[in-house]
């Protein structure tokens, strides 16, 4: 499998990045750690005129926290994303979800900011950025923004990533430190995705009342999805296994569920309820 | 005698292969060399209305661009090489491009040869095809239906060939007081070896011969093929098989594309290289099994089975491959009534033309399948009567007494002793334990279950009179040459050609056995076909019980030449003379005595040799033996499933083995461990599906399921020993018990599991759906 | 567009080497046809199998899936720089004693991604060890003497280690 020709710049700042791209008008594309581009390439099922190589750029390496939130540079590896000592600390759930990414080769090479970008809908990544309520931060032509996962990705493969910019972090949520977390993923045999990913960062309070319940699911459908339905049935109540079970009924509800080769929607419908239900006994008991 | 034979050496192939010395078809650069790219059909039935290749020529570097027309006159078809009598064989012709009709997703269009890996690519793309899309004829049962779209014109019902074989009385099924009748699909599998096919030709206009480097586990069978399809001599072809990363019967075959380079080459007067890439291997290398299986088992309540009724409806797919129709008459339909003494059994197959990449030999073809039928419908038949799946092999089972033994269909069994391998498997995993935990375990819900396996396969191709009236086009015979330097080295030249299998080495340790030499002082030379005289290839787990005896025989007759030169050198006679260790002695007298090395010397030099030996030390043998060989074994798998998701969990998996004499037991467990994760692989995740329209909707490693790591529980793994008395090693071959014992020994084992639910069969592969919808749809109940 | 080369410079088993390539080329295919090193093989499309594993930057890597131009300016070692006939590298021997190999193909690849995984993981359980090989495809061992030989192989680097670090107080 060999990829057409393209032409190859790298740069050494986000905006040095951003003027390629006008220059390149709708030819160019960026390239990081390339483990999601290079499969496409090779294929030949996209042929971008150039390649824009943005993986040496410092700034976009960074790991900080910022009030309430972890700031994630883009170009952070899973591998990085997985031992970074401010992620295992304060967001956990990502450090375990990075970690069950594809295998050793993938995790070195393969960065946060192409994986979200990439918006694969079989990706684990955006499970643990929808429970941490990520914000996608953008430089474009005309400065900064910020989306949240809802707005940015809206189809598989499809973002609403601006022309002409850089996605360039993504920041989390620092969730309550009483609550716990988990991302439980039942693994495609052949490419390892997931064929469904459960994220869950949950607490109680003092009462056992279930006071923070945030549930992500992926690999079902189109996109990943907050289930919303299971969180609120689970607010509010004493912690029970059958508090758990019947939330976890509503797993479904939220996402569009899809059939392909290995799994039916009806049996895809099933594991989430499953997963659900056992991610949730994981964090809470 | 030193022990050299039976223990656990390195393999002398690996220090070239873990420093990255090895020489594998795509690590070969000649100089001018070209590669080759074939563009293929994407559809699986079409009309090749036009085909313009304008703008693929304008790519800087293309040399060449060959479509079907271009070649017609120039090169033949690719014949099959197994020419099954008695069963109306139909063959179509496999020109090596399509000419004006593609039959499957991956026939051959359009050939380029271009300067560069990465140009040829770029114009094999820029090739425009117009098409002209027939229906598809697809799964076999459909595809044999009057009203199916016919893959070659003249074929009435893409019936590709009907064999039968015995026949079961009507009154032994009347008398019977239990039967079952079950259908199993044993499904189309890729056997993937990690290097994909290559081929690469050079041409000596001078000499006039051509050479052709490809992956094939039989060279000799490449050239005899190909000396045809190529229209040259096999004196002027010669085929090299260079280091091979695996083959498992996908590289057995006589394919389209080597002989499409060996043509380029010789056309254009330079080297053509061609590798495969993976996803074209998906559409365009030969795949396994592809059986609808149809089984009626007939027997008494007190457990004696007696007449066994299969047939068999073989997707052979779009044309005939090169072993493909043995392997579901011959190799299946004489071994389906495996180790058990049934009296009536008959076999139906018919072969299916559909549009469809060709199925093939795969790890045991034909073995594994009727190893599949009929330990799933023995234990189906134990289930309709309320016995034990161990207590019913027991009372069916061949027993020691009953060797050689004959089965229904007339195969005659060269030795074996069922039971050893079965109590001693049953001591490894503890069987009675396991029944009292499991029925603790099932009261607090949970699934766990035992399958069994009690296989015998048929091994070790030869004889040739036999390969003869099956109709298979090669003698099945083997040749080894052992030819001793003047220093004492060793070099010999084998007929069988390994690829993984580690040859150098157990074939060395029957020579060093022999000739009492260090293994480093001998050499293998295999996989040439101008340094080897002749030799049939590696499959059918044949290599060490024919190539390995043909070997021992030729040390043997070197010994027997080189005593008469020590008896003249110490003065006495031939009888006198005694060998061990490497050493030639006098009876009686152990001080007069010739080193090998120096006898070597002596031949070489022949300044004294006793009357009537000629000079040199050097022997051949060509063994054809006299039966095949038939190991047998005992396989047990231990499964949890999970209720909720379906998913298997394989928690044990105990493996005893029977393969006659075993030269070198670690790469005998290596061979065993890589057939478990092929025929486990069978069982619970592989399989290529096709959609309606013809399309391999597993085309990748992204799809198709291969094995990984994390799949498996360590293999709890051993040996008994009964010798084959067909050859003079005593081996029977191990090669194929793996995939062959353990996919009836998986799916038995979870539907133990599923007992309590009533669950009798579900299709492979068990993924983790189909079980959860069993389970449910059982729950519905 | 897309005729442009561009130069390269990698330090490759120690040697400097410097190379126009065009910006598509593999650098399973630089390793292999530019710079002769065939030891690493390419048996997948799609980034499974694990055999064009090499380290670049001391990290395990597919190289099927990594442009050449990415990797400009990084040290990679491939199997040829792990360790020769004569000097094995304990990964290497270890494959060889606990016959981790059949046909060879996939071995290289999965040796350096087994070093890749020591290196995160220097002492691993059987279980670490086959989570670890997620990134492989053998399909000729069945995997038991792989996990077999990495699990020696860890033994041996952390003897050696050992050793090193005596030496070095010692010397002290």
């Amino acid at each position: 499998m060999i990829p057409s020709k393209f032409d190859y710049v790298r740069v050494n700042s986000i905006d040095e990045a951003i003027q390629q791209l006008q220059q390149l008008n709708g030819e160019g594309k960026l390239i990081a750690g390339g483990h999601s581009l290079v499969p496409l390439l090779k294929f030949r099922l996209t042929e971008p005129g150039a390649l824009i190589d943005i993986s040496r750029i410092a700034e976009l390496k960074e790991v900080r926290k910022e009030g309430n939130r972890i700031v994630v540079g883009a170009l952070n590896t899973h591998f990085q994303v997985a031992n970074n000592q401010i992620v295992k600390e304060h967001i956990p759930v990502l450090a375990e979800t990075v970690r069950q990414i594809g295998d050793i080769q993938v995790r070195n090479r393969g960065t946060i900011g192409g994986n979200i970008a990439h918006a694969d809908p079989a990706a684990d990544l955006p499970a643990a950025a929808h429970v941490l309520d990520a914000k996608i931060m953008i430089q474009g032509e005309d400065g900064a923004e910020t989306m949240d996962m809802e707005s940015f990705v809206i189809g598989p493969l499809i973002t609403m990533l601006p022309e002409n910019s850089v996605l360039t972090a993504i920041s989390f949520t620092i969730p309550p430190s009483h609550t716990k977390s988990a991302y439980l993923k039942f693994s495609h045999p052949a490419s390892g995705y997931p064929v469904i990913g459960v994220a869950v960062v949950a607490g109680v309070d003092e009462n056992n009342m279930i006071d923070y319940a945030k549930v992500a699911i992926t690999g079902v459908g189109d996109v990943a999805y907050r289930a919303t339905a299971v969180e609120e049935k689970l607010l509010g109540q004493e912690l029970s296994e059958t508090v758990i079970k019947e939330a976890s009924q509503y797993a479904a509800e939220d996402g569009e569920i899809a059939n392909d080769l290995f799994s039916s929607e009806e049996y895809r419908r099933n594991l989430c309820k499953v997963y659900t239900e056992r991610a949730l006994k994981a964090v809470l008991f | 005698m030193t022990k050299v034979v039976g223990t656990r050496l390195k393999r002398k192939e690996d220090p070239k292969l873990i420093t990255g010395h090895g020489s594998f078809a795509d690590d070969i650069q000649l100089p001018g060399m070209l590669h080759a790219a074939v563009l293929r059909s994407p559809h699986a039935h079409a009309v090749i209305k036009k085909i313009n290749v304008e703008e693929a020529l304008k790519v800087p570097g293309v040399v060449a661009i060959y479509t079907g027309k271009d070649l017609e006159g120039k090169i033949g078809p690719v014949p099959t090489s197994w020419y099954v009598p008695d069963c109306d064989l139909k063959e179509a012709p496999q020109y090596p491009l399509a000419i004006d009709r593609v039959r499957y997703v991956g026939d051959g269009v359009a050939l380029v040869i271009a300067e560069g890996r990465y140009a040829v690519k770029d114009a094999m793309y820029l090739i425009d095809v117009e098409y002209e899309t027939l229906s598809p004829a697809v799964g076999q049962k459909e595809s044999l239906k009057d009203n199916a779209p016919l893959v070659h014109d003249d074929i009435e019902n893409n019936l590709a060939f009907h064999w039968k074989a015995g026949t079961v009385p009507e009154e032994v099924c009347e008398k019977a007081e239990a039967s079952v009748k079950q259908s199993f699909y044993v499904q189309r599998v890729a056997p993937s070896p990690i290097e994909t096919r290559a081929a690469i030709g050079r041409y000596n206009p001078g000499t006039g011969e051509l050479t052709l480097w490809c992956t094939s586990q039989n060279p000799h069978i490449h050239r005899m093929v190909l000396s045809e399809v190529l229209d040259i001599t096999e004196a002027k072809l010669r085929v090299i098989s260079p280091d091979m990363g695996g083959g498992f019967g996908g590289k057995i075959g006589v394919y389209p594309d080597e002989a499409l380079v060996g043509f380029a080459a010789r056309d254009l007067c330079r080297p053509v290289k061609w590798i495969e890439e993976r996803s074209e291997h998906f559409t365009a290398a030969n795949f396994g099994r592809d059986e609808v299986i149809d089984v009626e088992i007939y027997g008494q309540k007190d457990g004696t089975i007696t007449a066994l009724r299969v047939t068999n409806t073989h997707n052979v797919g779009a044309y005939l491959s090169t072993m493909g129709p043995g392997v579901s008459t011959i190799d299946f339909g004489l071994m389906i009534t495996g180790i058990y003494k049934i009296p009536y059994a008959s076999c139906e197959t018919f072969g299916v033309y559909t549009n469809t990449t060709p199925t093939d030999a795969y790890r045991g073809a034909g073995k594994p399948e009727s190893t599949y039928q009929i330990e799933r419908a023995i234990d189906l038949f134990a289930k309709e009567i309320g016995m034990d799946p161990v207590e019913i092999r027991r009372i069916n089972m061949a027993q020691k007494e009953d060797f050689p033994f004959t089965n229904a269909q007339g195969l005659v069994y060269d030795s074996g002793d069922y039971e050893k391998p079965l109590t001693k498997a049953l001591e490894m995993v503890d069987y009675q334990k396991f029944r009292e935990e499991q029925k603790e375990l099932r009261k607090r819900g949970k699934l766990v279950g035992i399958g069994f396996s009690t296989y015998v396969e048929l091994c070790g191709f030869g004889p040739s009179k036999v390969a003869g009236g099956i109709g298979f086009q090669g003698g099945i015979w083997e040749n080894a040459t052992v030819r001793v330097h003047p220093r004492g080295s060793v070099t010999v030249y084998c007929g069988t050609s390994p690829h993984g299998q580690g040859h150098a080495t157990t074939f060395g340790q029957i020579v060093s056995e022999k000739l009492g030499i260090p293994m480093d002082d001998i050499e293998l030379v295999f996989s040439d076909t101008k340094s080897v005289s002749m030799g049939w290839g590696t499959y059918g787990s044949r290599s060490v019980a024919v190539g390995g005896s043909s070997v021992a025989i030729a040390a043997d007759r070197v010994i027997d030449k080189a005593k008469k030169i020590a008896a003249h050198e110490l003065e006495v006679s031939v009888e006198e003379i005694v060998f061990e260790e490497g050493i030639f002695s006098v009876k009686g007298s152990p001080s007069l005595q010739r080193t090998f090395k120096e006898i070597a010397k002596s031949a070489n030099m022949a300044w004294n040799l006793p009357e009537g030996i000629e000079p040199s030390l050097e022997a051949s043998s060509y063994f054809d033996p006299e039966n095949f060989v038939y190991p047998f074994g005992t396989h047990i798998a231990v499964v949890e499933v999970d209720k909720e998701t379906g998913q298997i969990e394989l928690k044990r998996y105990v493996a005893v083995d029977d393969v006659g004499r075993v030269i070198n037991p670690l790469t005998a467990e290596g061979q065993v461990h890589g057939g478990l994760a092929q025929g486990i692989g069978q069982a619970l995740w592989e399989g290529i599906v096709y959609s309606k329209d013809g399309q391999n909707l597993t085309g990748t490693f992204m799809d198709y399921a291969m094995p990984k790591a994390r799949f498996f529980p360590k293999f709890e793994t051993a040996f008994t020993e009964t010798l084959s008395p067909v050859n003079p090693i005593g081996a029977k071959g191990v090669g194929e018990t793996g995939t062959t014992a353990s996919t009836p020994a998986i799916m038995n084992a979870v539907m133990d599991a599923l007992e309590p639910y009533g669950i009798k069969d579900i299709e492979m592969p068990l993924t983790p759906e189909k079980v959860w919808r069993a389970i449910s749809e059982s729950e519905g109940k | 567009m897309g005729n442009e080369k561009v130069n390269v410079t990698v330090k490759i088993n120690g040697n400097e080497k410097r190379a126009e390539v065009e910006p598509r080329t593999l650098l399973a295919h630089f390793i292999r046809d530019n710079l002769g090193l065939t030891g690493t093989h390419i048996g997948c499309d799609t980034s499974q199998c694990g055999a064009c594993t090499v380290l670049v930057d001391g990290q395990a890597v597919k190289s099927c899936t990594l442009l050449t131009v990415q990797a400009d300016g990084s040290e990679i070692t491939t199997v040829e720089g792990l360790g020769q006939v004569g000097n094995l590298h304990p990964m290497q021997q270890s494959f060889w004693e606990k016959h981790g190999l059949q046909c060879g193909y996939c071995t290289p690849g999965v040796m350096m991604a087994a070093v890749g995984l020591l290196q995160q993981n220097p002492n691993p359980s059987d279980e670490e060890i086959r989570e670890g090989l997620e990134g492989v495809i053998c399909r000729c061992t069945g995997y038991q003497f792989i996990v077999d030989a990495v699990k020696h192989a860890a033994q041996l680097m952390r003897e050696t280690e050992a050793e090193v670090q005596l030496v070095g107080e010692e010397r002290l």
